[in-house]
């Protein structure tokens, strides 16, 4: 079978595709793509193609945060993606691929959304980033969460006139305070690869993406796949990311 | 979460709840509390209060979810609509419908599913009362519900949180610490084998201050290791 073949493989330290274990396929990014969209990236690493598009709307805050803009993030695994896809409202990897992509951004404070607010309690801009998988071969999160950032990076906000938004009017760019690169770490048996196409994620034994900031400081994790992790396992995932952090930083 | 408060957290060492900084709130675990489930357990730690119920093993229904060599895990993370101050809407949201994954993932580790072909293990957890640490304080409720259904366990599985406020390295946060804090990383893991089942984390820290909080969490889990034990033997006797 094909996932005897991965594992066998990776035994004597190679990969299908003849990468290394921390290296990445090839990496597109392209920005403004969506015409209509405020902000918008796509990125492809390899096979895997990914779009976000970077929606924008008046709103009211949230009563706990009343002078803060609202960042939502979706994610959709589109029927076009992968023969494993069904349509239907997000299942529980398309749920947990927006969380994971929506921690990143937020907990790095990467948006100022302090700065989106127009009138405290009543009135801010909601930011709308939706993921649309178009071709999965692993490793969604990465290639989300850059294209996802690499959009906000590039959003304009639409101007306002008397309170209404004028849909073909950007002024200003988003305003944006730090940087979050996300990386994930898969591991099968006692080897740490780098983007996992989607046979080796069939094959793995855990994952941990990792959010880290322009200033190295680590902003999300989310631990997945269903063997546990022994404790330096964690530590060299972690180091492992924040290595190859800069390999990503660049493209943005 | 992006919160800001003038209100200090940490005041002369000591926490809002009046806890040091390493200090888990007040524990209480309690098996075989749902009559009808095979297992089951409540578990409170402070004002966070969740309860367990496992179903099963027993044959999956509908029959094409069977898996022909293993047992299917089904579980179910969901917050009573009464367990927040906002009234919560029934039914999935996103936020659980994520934390649903991670707790399957946290307790599948620990279970031999290669056992108990054709079958499903059912897992219910319900939060009656949220005060923060509510995923970690549902997992502690399913790993003993398990252990009380008679499910093979490799070990238990213990969860703990573990966090930053006021620039102090904390544990077991409660709800306000959750809100305000500079970080937040629940855990879950197997105390024999030192092995971590759940790892998430938001905030803001250098890479070495989560690895000494993972260390701290696995550490003090030996407590919450403990008080599962105990909760067991309470049941089963000596």
């Amino acid at each position: 079978m094909r996932s005897d073949y991965v594992l066998k493989l990776l035994e004597s330290g190679e990969r299908v595709d003849g990468r290394k274990m921390d290296e990445f396929r090839d990496i597109k990014l392209e920005t403004g793509i969506i015409k209509r969209a405020e902000g918008s990236a796509r990125v492809k690493i390899g096979k895997t193609d990914v779009i976000v598009g970077v929606k924008m709307d008046l709103g009211e805050p949230f009563s706990d945060i009343p002078d803060m803009g609202v960042l939502r993030t979706g994610a959709e695994f589109t029927p076009i993606a992968s023969p494993d896809f069904e349509s239907g409202p997000p299942g529980e990897d398309a749920t947990e691929l927006a969380r994971v992509v929506d921690r990143g951004i937020r907990e790095s404070e990467s948006i100022d959304l302090e700065k989106l607010c127009l009138k405290e309690g009543e009135k801010v801009w909601t930011v709308f980033v939706d993921v649309h998988i178009i071709n999965h071969d692993g490793n969604l999160i990465d290639a989300s969460t850059l294209a996802a950032f690499a959009a906000l990076k590039t959003a304009k906000i639409p101007k306002l006139e008397k309170d209404k938004i004028v849909r073909d009017e950007l002024e200003k760019k988003l305003p944006i305070s730090h940087e979050p690169v996300t990386i994930t770490v898969g591991k099968i048996s006692d080897k740490f690869l780098i983007d996992l196409t989607k046979e080796e994620e069939e094959v793995l034994d855990s994952k941990l993406s990792i959010a880290i900031r322009e200033d190295g400081k680590v902003c999300a994790m989310q631990k997945s796949g269903n063997l546990s992790l022994k404790v330096e396992d964690a530590e060299k995932m972690i180091d492992l990311a924040i290595k190859k952090s800069k390999d990503i930083r660049k493209f943005l | 979460m992006v919160m800001k408060t003038k209100e200090k957290l940490i005041v002369k060492g000591k926490r809002l709840d009046g806890r040091k900084p390493d200090e888990l709130r007040e524990i209480e675990m309690k098996v075989g509390v749902i009559p009808n489930a095979n297992g089951s357990a409540q578990v409170r730690f402070g004002n966070t209060v969740a309860i367990a119920g496992v179903y099963g093993p027993r044959i999956a229904h509908p029959r094409h979810l069977q898996k022909h060599d293993r047992a299917i895990l089904k579980c179910r993370y969901n917050m009573a609509p009464f367990s927040v101050e906002d009234r919560a809407r029934p039914g999935p949201s996103r936020r659980s419908k994520e934390i649903t994954k991670v707790t399957r993932l946290a307790l599948e580790p620990a279970l031999f599913l290669k056992d108990y072909p054709k079958t499903a293990i059912e897992i219910y957890i319900e939060i009656l009362q949220a005060d923060g640490s509510t995923r970690v304080t549902g997992i502690n409720a399913a790993s003993l519900a398990l252990a009380d259904a008679g499910v093979p366990m490799k070990d238990l599985v213990v969860a703990l949180s573990g966090g930053k406020i006021d620039d102090t390295l904390i544990l077991d946060l409660c709800g306000k610490e959750d809100n305000y804090s500079e970080a937040d990383i629940p855990c879950a893991l197997m105390p024999r084998r030192k092995e971590i089942t759940l790892l998430q984390m938001d905030g803001r820290l250098m890479p070495e201050e989560v690895k000494t909080i993972i260390k701290n969490v696995l550490k003090a889990g030996e407590e919450v290791y403990k008080k599962q034990k105990e909760a067991l033997k309470e049941k089963y006797g000596k």
